[in-house]
């Protein structure tokens, strides 16, 4: 069939690293069909220290998505002479060409993980002519290239607390399907970390901490940022850090990192009639004596998913707190329990 | 040291290989899976297969049992996923480590047929914004048998449109075995549904048709509910007919919390707060609790579009059979307190707004309980208005009323549900 063609042609045509250093490949961004490996793309100068390519961009997020304790490596690319558009509440409206990227790793001082970090997976979000395209690449044991797992890949890795207690994920790269399962807004795939509340902060750049935001307008990949400054845009706190906003903030915005994707109005959720956005005023739908309705044994025989005041209680507590594939949430994305975040929507709960 | 479960480039050169046994060309094409382990999983292969499908093709799966541990998917339109039989072809979920169904479907024009789901670790199958759903001679199946920790729904076909569930067997489910929620032109036929909490749930849905299955030894054998707080709701136009509901008498076994774990054991056919339901010509018998329940919504609600009462229910031309004499949980209980025991064949609440309460429903708006006709020897056709309104608001004017209810008007006459044509596939570039 003619995607495996191109999978194999794009393989043999680029696996011998034929491309310029430092340029982003605009052919392979834009193929409808995935390249076999990542460095295809050129949007690494040097992939294994994830160096970016020039016009490549290193950002953060102010609350991530948890993903089983990794650290995360996201980069942005605009093609030149292009730019995305701000949005105060969605994700910015990127054009065409435009590439998310992740790589998640983690910590691991054995010599075969070069500086320090194991290399696990690249995922790309590639917008294409036709829409947003999800493609997950798995780095080599050399950490020298990461190639193309269309079905996913399961993988066990040791990842140590710092209490010295070592846990073990048993760490799943997604099948593109999988990708869509959270990336999915209506019947289109879309990004979700990329919002202006929760990039509002400083990164560390190479040149110093400046605020991301006004960055990417600088560098001419972000339009319409409004007049006034980081303190006129919208700004999630960081769930994990007291200083940056209130308890009821910081869980909110956990959840709705954490969960909104798919507990959203046009989210693959929406069935649960349960919505975790950010937005949600409605106490009721983000959960306060909220019934669950097609739950299973995903309700730990709770008659709530958030009863106020009692997180033992609470539907939500039980299903962050279970690493049981029947009752965990979120469904996919970890193996672990994200002690931490449980710990928050407790204590948020408790004095509901 | 990290350790990378195995090779990574032996992955890609097996997913190769399995890309090459694809045959070359768009063609609409059938395909026959390898899921013997040899050159990857079968978790893989069958995973790979599901998304490398173009539109118009037939995956066949080989005869035996094959071994999976993550949820399966599927997301390309007009695909036929064909096994070698219920008993011949079955997918086990036992070792699943992750996902919560055992095959999600998100594509529209798919037909499953011909294969078993085992022991999911969630729901067995679910097909989520689907339109054009075929579900044929699909077992679903925990095979431990009833037990709390199964997985909650065996066919779980929701927010979908042009649904045909057919010939199929669900077994085991600690919520329901076929349910389907907040969907549109619904064809359930032919199945048999046993030792689920419920058979076959219709929720949140309209334009169902549900005939000639069998719902046996579950805790309720049909229920037809509707519920507050979701995207669809306000359930309708809905036909239950040439079932046999029988001997539904597995304790409940639903993790509490769902409104499923409400029912008592031994409902035959449960009707909650919908509108324009038509329960008829069904065998009925051998439900300790009631052969058919009639009710609202029964819990605290905050949705102030939500419709907690049934109206337009007409039941006519079953055949009733003994039952109503092992009354179960706080509702089976409440009613016997009223009615004594046994429990009479059918029960309606009598629950209604206040309005329709004193002066009667709007003409198509009431309970119509029409000719039905008894199988137990020397038996009658009983029925009991429990007036649980009174019961609760003021116990001094309750009445139990055992004649049958003379609403105004007619119920409505609804036709049978047909199912649009399934889109042909697009010509594949």
């Amino acid at each position: 069939m003619k995607r495996a063609a191109h999978i194999l042609l794009g393989l043999a045509l680029w696996a011998g690293g034929v491309l310029p250093a430092g340029a982003v490949n605009m052919e392979a961004v834009l193929s409808k069909r995935p390249a076999a490996t990542l460095s295809a793309y050129g949007l690494f100068e040097d992939g294994s220290a994830q160096r970016p390519a020039k016009g490549v961009l290193p950002y953060d997020l102010i609350t991530p998505l948890f993903s089983d304790y990794a650290e995360k490596r996201r980069f942005v690319f605009v093609p030149e002479g292009k730019a995305a558009s701000y949005d105060g509440e969605d994700i910015f409206s990127f054009p065409v060409g435009s590439v998310l990227v992740k790589t998640f790793t983690y910590k691991d001082e054995s010599a075969a993980a070069a500086h320090g970090l194991r290399l696990i997976e690249t995922r790309l979000l590639i917008h294409g002519e036709d829409g947003w395209l999800a493609y997950p690449y798995v780095w080599n044991e050399a950490q020298s290239e990461a190639v193309l797992k269309v079905a996913g890949a399961r993988m066990e890795i040791p990842v140590p607390r710092p209490d010295g207690r070592t846990l073990t994920a048993r760490y799943a790269v997604p099948n593109v399907n999988q990708c869509k399962g959270c990336h999915v807004s209506g019947k289109t795939l879309e990004p979700i970390g990329p919002k202006a509340r929760n990039l509002n902060h400083d990164f560390a750049y190479e040149s110093g901490p400046a605020n991301q935001l006004s960055t990417w307008q600088e560098a001419g990949i972000l339009t319409g940022l409004p007049e006034g400054g980081p303190g006129a845009w919208p700004r999630v706190p960081d769930w994990s850090d007291p200083e940056s906003g209130g308890l009821a903030a910081r869980a909110r915005a956990y959840l709705d990192v954490n969960c909104a994707h798919c507990h959203k109005e046009d989210g693959p959720a929406k069935t649960s009639g349960l919505f975790l956005t950010w937005q949600e005023q409605d106490p009721a739908k983000w959960g306060v004596h909220k019934r669950p309705v097609a739950a299973g044994r995903g309700s730990g025989g709770l008659a709530f998913d958030i009863a106020p005041g009692d997180p033992e209680a609470s539907i939500l507590h039980y299903r962050m707190n279970s690493a049981d594939p029947g009752i965990m949430m979120p469904e996919l994305g970890r193996s672990l329990i994200h002690e931490e975040g449980v710990a928050l929507i407790r204590v948020w709960i408790e004095q509901l | 040291m990290l350790s990378l479960k195995r090779p990574l480039f032996a992955g890609l050169a097996a997913l190769s290989l399995t890309l090459a046994a694809f045959s070359a060309g768009a063609e609409a094409a059938t395909h026959t899976l390898d899921l013997s382990g040899t050159e990857m999983s079968a978790q893989e292969s069958l995973q790979t297969a599901l998304i490398l499908a173009e539109p118009g093709d037939t995956l066949l799966l080989p005869e035996g049992t094959f071994a999976l541990t993550d949820g399966l998917s599927l997301d390309i339109d007009n695909v036929t996923l064909k096994g070698a039989g219920p008993e011949k072809t079955i997918l086990s979920f036992k070792t699943q480590e992750a996902g919560s169904e055992g095959l999600m479907v998100t594509s529209s024009g798919v037909t499953l047929e011909d294969f078993a789901i085992e022991d999911a670790k969630g729901d067995a199958v679910k097909v989520m914004g689907s339109d054009g759903i075929t579900m044929r001679r699909l077992r679903t199946e925990w095979t431990d048998g009833p037990k709390e920790t199964n997985g909650a729904y065996g066919l779980y076909p929701v927010s979908s449109k042009n649904v045909l569930i057919d010939n199929c067997t669900a077994i085991g489910a600690s919520d329901a075995g076929i349910y389907v929620g907040q969907s549109q032109h619904i064809i359930v036929k032919n199945s048999r549904a046993a030792f689920n909490v419920a058979g076959i749930e219709i929720e949140n849905s309209y334009y169902a048709d549900v005939f000639g299955n069998v719902a046996e030894h579950n805790t309720g054998g049909i229920l037809i509910f509707d519920l507050p707080g979701l995207p669809q709701q306000g359930g309708h136009s809905i036909r239950v007919f040439d079932n046999r509901v029988v001997n539904n008498d597995t304790g409940n076994f639903a993790p509490e919390g769902n409104i499923v774990g409400e029912v008592p054991t031994g409902t035959g056919i449960m009707v909650m707060a919908n509108r324009d339901v038509e329960v008829f010509d069904n065998e009925i018998a051998g439900n300790g609790t009631t052969n058919v329940l009639i009710v609202a919504y029964p819990n605290e609600y905050e949705d102030e579009n939500y419709f907690p009462f049934p109206q337009g229910i007409h039941v006519h031309g079953n055949r009733i059979g003994e039952g109503g004499s092992a009354p179960d949980n706080e509702i089976g209980e409440l009613i016997a307190q009223i009615t004594g025991t046994p429990i009479p064949d059918i029960i309606w609440d009598g629950r209604m707004p206040w309005g329709d309460y004193f002066f009667g429903p709007e003409a198509g708006n009431g309970i119509y309980i029409g000719e039905n006709t008894a199988t137990d020897e020397g038996g009658q056709v009983d029925f009991a208005n429990v007036d649980a309104t009174m019961w609760y608001a003021a116990n001094w004017f309750h009445s139990t009323k055992r004649e049958l209810p003379d609403h105004a008007g007619g119920p409505a006459t609804l036709t049978p549900v047909t199912l649009a044509p399934v889109t042909q596939p697009q010509e594949a570039q």
